[in-house]
């Protein structure tokens, strides 16, 4: 029996259709795969099931019944519960009042607290979720606080469960546990639908799988009669190669060295305990690891946006530590952000403006303290060529470009500059497949003019894929060097949840 | 194209808002008994009737660009500064202590006391702008209080130090004054000074800061992305204070030129006058634009002293014009046009699909 | 010696009610992740509206009870532009303030002949004490034979804080002005509750403004409230939020809006000007936000405007 069934489903915003007529059935007891890229309109989709937007087209049955979802209280009604890609989550409350946030057990007028504890308890026991229900939120681990999302949906009764991107905060240990935990709420009677661009994990534990693209419906297919290939072509929409075009390496002199690096992060904890690492130029450098084990801290620290509490880093030889962001700019440093709407962008400024964020004061773009438009307007009408940023004109706001565009415009300023040292973090999140290749190319074209690049990247296969040596980190310190044409996942897995294990390839 | 749209809206934005904030006034005039026509063709005339009111008009219009300026120029940066009333205070301070404390040849001693009630300004809002850029406490609770600090600072002092223990200073020596006899005259005596060219010249100096020169680009930088800033190698501290500084000193100036122009002694006050208040009206209606604020200026600064001669003409309390303001600076902050085109988007995209 | 302490007490109960109605006035509005600059106007227009219905019945009770309804009328609007509209929040706040000062001192005008402050009230509320308790050495004339806005102000804060830790009322209004989306994704409403909170804080500053126009005072003029509703914006930080402490920090401003006041009958300003005795709330919470007298850090999502779906 489909226990989910959405017709025809029509989204749009003003600008785009998120949704256009998109069909999803899913079977009772089944975990179900809602495959698509990033932008493909997974979670469009999910929020009007979860009643946070209404359709402006189709119809949704649920068990059966044609319904209008009008709100998450209807959609908790209906026993359909999510857990959010963002956990939803009140920090300073403790994991039994976020439980029961909305839905208070009551005696006599208060809230009875000693009642829900027990609950909570309860739940967690029955399906080996091992929450404490006094914690605070803040306090406990990332892992944890999944489990209290999905605590809030079983206290709730939801029958229906929908997991938005649950793995991407997660190490490879905990991946496999959650992994665990939906195979008991399927057995215990539970429907799953799981929302990813994973297609590993699709394979691992999903029955059906229905792939979107570009908002579209494309098809839903057995996972039995499917592999990774044909997943990743109907989800691309065309023939897609793992692998990335590039010779091997030719490394020369080291540009960047860090001995023994401590850094902490903005709540004083240690996040960068003793790290070492060496980039030479003309290669590529990968860090893999799970988020939040450091790596936005050491390459922060490197780009002097953090301070240094121990240690050295040096670039060609001349330390560079604790400098100002521009000393390390201007002696040679490239940084492509993490966050490029946080970091990499004035999204007000114009893309013009935003091609000299580091460079407005120097010659020739400003002569003493006054700017000199024609110089700078000319300079980003050249990069958004070279760079193909598709923008109406360079006084366009950077907020109008799509992400790719935006993205290619902060490529195209960190590689004119030529530096010597370019970091790379996260530079294809969010993106589609074309940009992605375009990204990709451009980096190892930096190597190959034998520039150092230095690689962070969550997609454990993009790390593996680029670099010419992958060092991964553990709790802040490089846990071992691994030579990705060599080595094997699992051998990198192992290092990532802090297993010591590795060959020794560090030169 | 976006651009061009952009700026219409907010014109646009800022018409409506003025005509619905006059439509509140009228209709509290109404409930009073007045007749709100009448009442609007007096203020309206009276601004301008005879060349004595058009240089009250300027009169009232100078400090209104200022304050207006202040805080235009601090929202530029991010910053949200409450504190012009404060700044404006002891920039009068400033400029009273020069002017009866210091004897100095005629023009020069002008042109000290209205530089030291500039720099008045900025150090009083150096303390904000450093709290907020070295320890993230936010401007506009610390401004508020020290507003009222400098309230009571102003009031100790005047009482205590400038005054023998009088209510008020006794006037300013003509060598510091701002006033001019051939420009006073030529506007039929009235009190117009030299303030409404320095406020001209402020504003100025403030489109060139921030769109013509390096440090502008970091202040702009700064309010609209202080990550993205200390990203690209910019100091966020230096231009968080820096903005908070200029702005102070455009309030000072304010307090300056009108203690030194129009009034001419410092008096105890019992409460804040409204003067930063007004500022943050002008900028908001003036959408932070030097152009803008120049021009929300004088419609405030009409309806000032338009409203002074209507309660004089007509008997209606004066107070209406300030409901009118503040019902003015309620519609723009809610942004009433771009609500409403967005719902008639919103149903022209569904009737669409 | 004995008198003055008891004088000193009494004074300090009298300017703190005030400022503890208000303050929790704000904290419900904050707490919900509204800021509310609003303070000021909404006891302004409570003490107008106090003195001038009281005037008219000749009855302080239905005086009090207008000031009530009229602070919630005029936090409607900064409800509407900040919830609904989505305005800066501070912005609207600002604007309450004008317009709440301007309404009132333009109908005052209007309602009596152009005078600046309305006629004095007669029949203001009056002390109350409670037999027995009442004659406490020290306290007891000033904890036990005060307004009947004061037991009302201590009364509230109690109410506030059952209702804030142990309802699901206040869990779900703190859940609200912590983290909105999560609270909507469990179903609460997040736009009614901050809703609700707005006119809270409407009702409870009207009243604090009715205590300073009948019965502190008996009369309203431009001036009758100068500032206070920022002493109560203050006390909510220096309160950190929370209902005890906001009574602590109301009464330790009350106490130095007293001194300043009655400083003058021990002699006290003849060394300290009372200005300075003025300025001590706001010195010593400028030093609590920068951390120097504990950290101040209020709700997470306080000022930020909800967008529903959000996208």
């Amino acid at each position: 029996m489909n226990i989910v069934e959405m017709k025809g489903i029509t989204k749009s915003f003003p600008g785009i259709v998120a949704n256009d007529r998109i069909h999803l059935e899913v079977k009772e007891g089944e975990i179900h795969a809602l495959l698509g890229e990033n932008g493909a309109g997974k979670s469009t989709l999910m929020n009007i099931l979860f009643g946070l937007y209404q359709p402006d087209e189709g119809e949704i049955w649920i068990k059966g019944k044609q319904v209008q979802i009008t709100g998450p209280n209807m959609a908790g009604e209906l026993g359909i519960g999510m857990v959010h890609q963002h956990f939803m989550l009140v920090e300073p409350f403790t994991v039994t009042e976020n439980i029961i946030l909305g839905n208070e057990p009551v005696k006599g007028g208060w809230i009875d607290r000693d009642g829900a504890e027990r609950e909570v308890r309860e739940i967690s026991d029955r399906y080996g979720l091992r929450v404490d229900p006094r914690a605070r939120i803040q306090d406990i681990s990332v892992g944890m606080q999944q489990r209290v999302e999905i605590l809030k949906m079983l206290y709730r009764g939801a029958d229906i469960l929908i997991f938005d991107e649950p793995t991407a905060v997660l190490s490879p240990q905990e991946i496999q546990e959650l992994m665990g935990i939906m195979n008991n709420l399927v057995e215990e009677g539970k429907t799953i639908i799981f929302i990813t661009h994973k297609l590993k994990e699709i394979m691992q534990v999903c029955d059906t799988v229905t792939v979107i693209r570009r908002g579209k419906f494309i098809d839903r297919v057995k996972v039995e009669e499917m592999d990774e290939n044909r997943l990743a072509s109907m989800m691309v929409g065309r023939e897609v190669s793992f692998a990335v075009e590039k010779e091997a390496a030719k490394p020369k002199e080291t540009v960047l060295s860090i001995e023994g690096l401590h850094v902490t992060d903005s709540r004083g904890v240690g996040v960068v305990n003793g790290l070492d690492l060496e980039v030479r130029a003309g290669e590529i450098v990968g860090i893999a690891g799970v988020d939040g084990n450091g790596q936005t801290e050491l390459l922060e620290a490197i780009a002097g946006l953090r301070k240094v509490q121990k240690g050295k880093i040096q670039l060609n030889n001349s330390e560079i530590t604790n400098q100002r962001p521009r000393e390390i700019t201007e002696r040679g440093v490239g940084h492509i952000p993490e966050d490029r709407h946080r970091r990499g962008l004035v999204l007000d400024f114009t893309i013009g403006e935003n091609m000299v964020l580091q460079t407005y004061y120097q010659s020739p773009f400003a002569r003493g303290i006054h700017l000199q438009y024609d110089q700078i307007h000319q300079y980003a009408e050249r990069l958004v060529k070279e760079f193909d940023v598709r923008t109406p004109d360079i006084h366009t706001p950077a907020r109008a470009l799509s992400g790719g565009n935006q993205q290619k415009g902060i490529i195209a300023r960190e590689m004119d500059r030529n530096p010597d040292l370019l970091i790379a973090a996260q530079p294809t999140r969010g993106l589609d497949v074309g940009a992605i290749e375009f990204i990709h190319k451009r980096l190892v074209e930096q190597r190959d003019k034998g520039k150092a690049v230095l690689l962070m990247s969550l997609e454990l296969d993009e790390v593996m894929k680029l670099s010419d040596r992958v060092a991964v980190i553990y709790e802040g310190k490089i846990a071992g060097w691994v030579n990705p044409q060599t080595t094997t996942q699992e051998e990198v897995g192992l290092l990532m949840a802090g297993g010591s294990t590795g060959t020794e390839v560090k030169h | 194209m976006q651009l061009i749209q952009r700026k219409q809206s907010t014109f646009l934005t800022s018409l409506v808002s003025v005509l619905l904030g006059m439509l509140v006034g009228a209709v509290m005039m109404l409930v009073a008994g007045y007749d709100p026509i009448q009442a609007y063709a007096a203020l309206l005339s009276s601004a301008f009737l005879m060349p004595y009111d058009i240089g009250e008009t300027i009169r009232t219009i100078s400090p209104l660009i200022l304050t207006g300026l202040a805080v235009g120029l601090a929202y530029r940066t991010g910053l949200f500064n409450i504190g012009v009333e404060g700044q404006f205070i002891i920039g009068q301070l400033a400029a009273t202590i020069i002017a009866l404390k210091l004897d100095l040849p005629p023009v020069i001693h002008a042109v000290v006391a209205v530089i030291a009630g500039a720099i008045g300004g900025a150090l009083w809002a150096f303390l904000p702008g450093l709290l907020k850029a070295t320890r993230g406490v936010h401007e506009v609770i610390v401004t508020i209080m020290m507003n009222f600090i400098a309230l009571y600072l102003s009031n100790v002092l005047v009482r205590n130090w400038l005054s023998a223990g009088a209510d008020s200073t006794e006037k300013i020596p003509s060598s510091a004054s701002l006033r001019w006899d051939s420009l006073s005259s030529l506007f039929g005596g009235a009190r117009i000074h030299m303030g409404i060219f320095i406020a001209l010249a402020s504003a100025l100096f403030m489109y060139y800061l921030l769109w013509r020169t390096t440090s502008g680009f970091e202040l702009r930088a700064v309010g609209f992305n202080p990550d993205a800033s200390e990203y690209a190698g910019m100091s966020v501290k230096r231009s968080l204070i820096l903005s908070m500084m200029i702005s102070g000193s455009f309030a000072g100036l304010a307090g300056a030129s009108e203690l030194l122009g129009t009034s001419g002694y410092l008096a105890i006050q019992g409460a804040h006058t409204g003067i930063g208040f007004d500022g943050i009206a002008v900028a908001l209606l003036g959408a932070n634009t030097p152009g803008g604020i120049l021009l929300a200026a004088s419609l405030f600064g009409i309806l000032t002293y338009g409203g002074s001669n209507m309660q004089f003409v007509e008997g209606v309390p004066f107070e209406v014009v300030r409901v009118v303001f503040a019902a003015i600076i309620l519609f723009v902050a809610a942004n009433i046009v771009r609500w409403g085109t967005q719902k008639f988007r919103k149903k022209a995209v569904k009737e669409h699909a | 010696m004995l008198d003055v302490l008891t004088n000193i007490l009494q004074t300090t109960v009298l300017y703190a009610t005030p400022l503890i109605l208000a303050a929790i006035g704000g904290l419900f509005s904050e707490r919900s992740g509204v800021v509310n600059i609003g303070l000021e106007g909404l006891m302004t227009i409570g003490a107008f509206t106090g003195a001038v219905v009281t005037l008219a019945t000749h009855n302080p009770w239905i005086g009090l009870l207008a000031a009530i309804v009229a602070g919630i009328l005029f936090a409607l609007p900064h409800a509407v532009a900040s919830i609904t509209f989505k305005a800066d929040q501070v912005v609207s706040g600002v604007a309450i303030n004008f317009l709440a000062l301007g309404v009132s001192v333009y109908l005052v005008k209007s309602l009596y002949d152009g005078a600046a402050q309305t006629p004095t009230v007669k029949e203001t509320l009056t002390r109350l004490p409670i037999p027995g308790l009442d004659q406490i050495p020290v306290i007891g004339p000033a904890l036990f034979n005060a307004f009947p806005t004061t037991y009302l102000a201590i009364l509230v804060v109690i109410i506030t804080y059952f209702l804030l830790y142990r309802t699901p009322f206040g869990m779900r209004l703190r859940a609200v002005g912590e983290h909105p989306r999560a609270a909507e994704t469990m179903g609460v409403n997040v736009f009614r509750m901050r809703y609700i909170a707005v006119l809270i804080s409407g009702a409870l500053a009207g009243a604090g403004g009715a205590g300073l126009s009948i019965a502190i005072g008996s009369e309203f003029n431009q001036t009758t409230v100068a500032g206070q509703g920022f002493i109560s914006l203050a006390a909510l930080i220096f309160g950190k939020w929370n209902p005890f402490g906001v009574l602590g920090a109301a009464t330790f401003f009350g106490f130095a809006v007293g001194l300043a006041l009655i400083g003058q009958i021990f002699g006290l300003t003849t060394y300290i000007p009372s200005e300075v005795l003025n300025m001590l709330p706001y010195i010593l919470t400028i030093l609590a936000l920068a951390g120097f007298v504990g950290r101040a850090e209020g709700p997470a999502a306080v000022g930020k405007p909800y967008e529903t779906g959000g996208r």
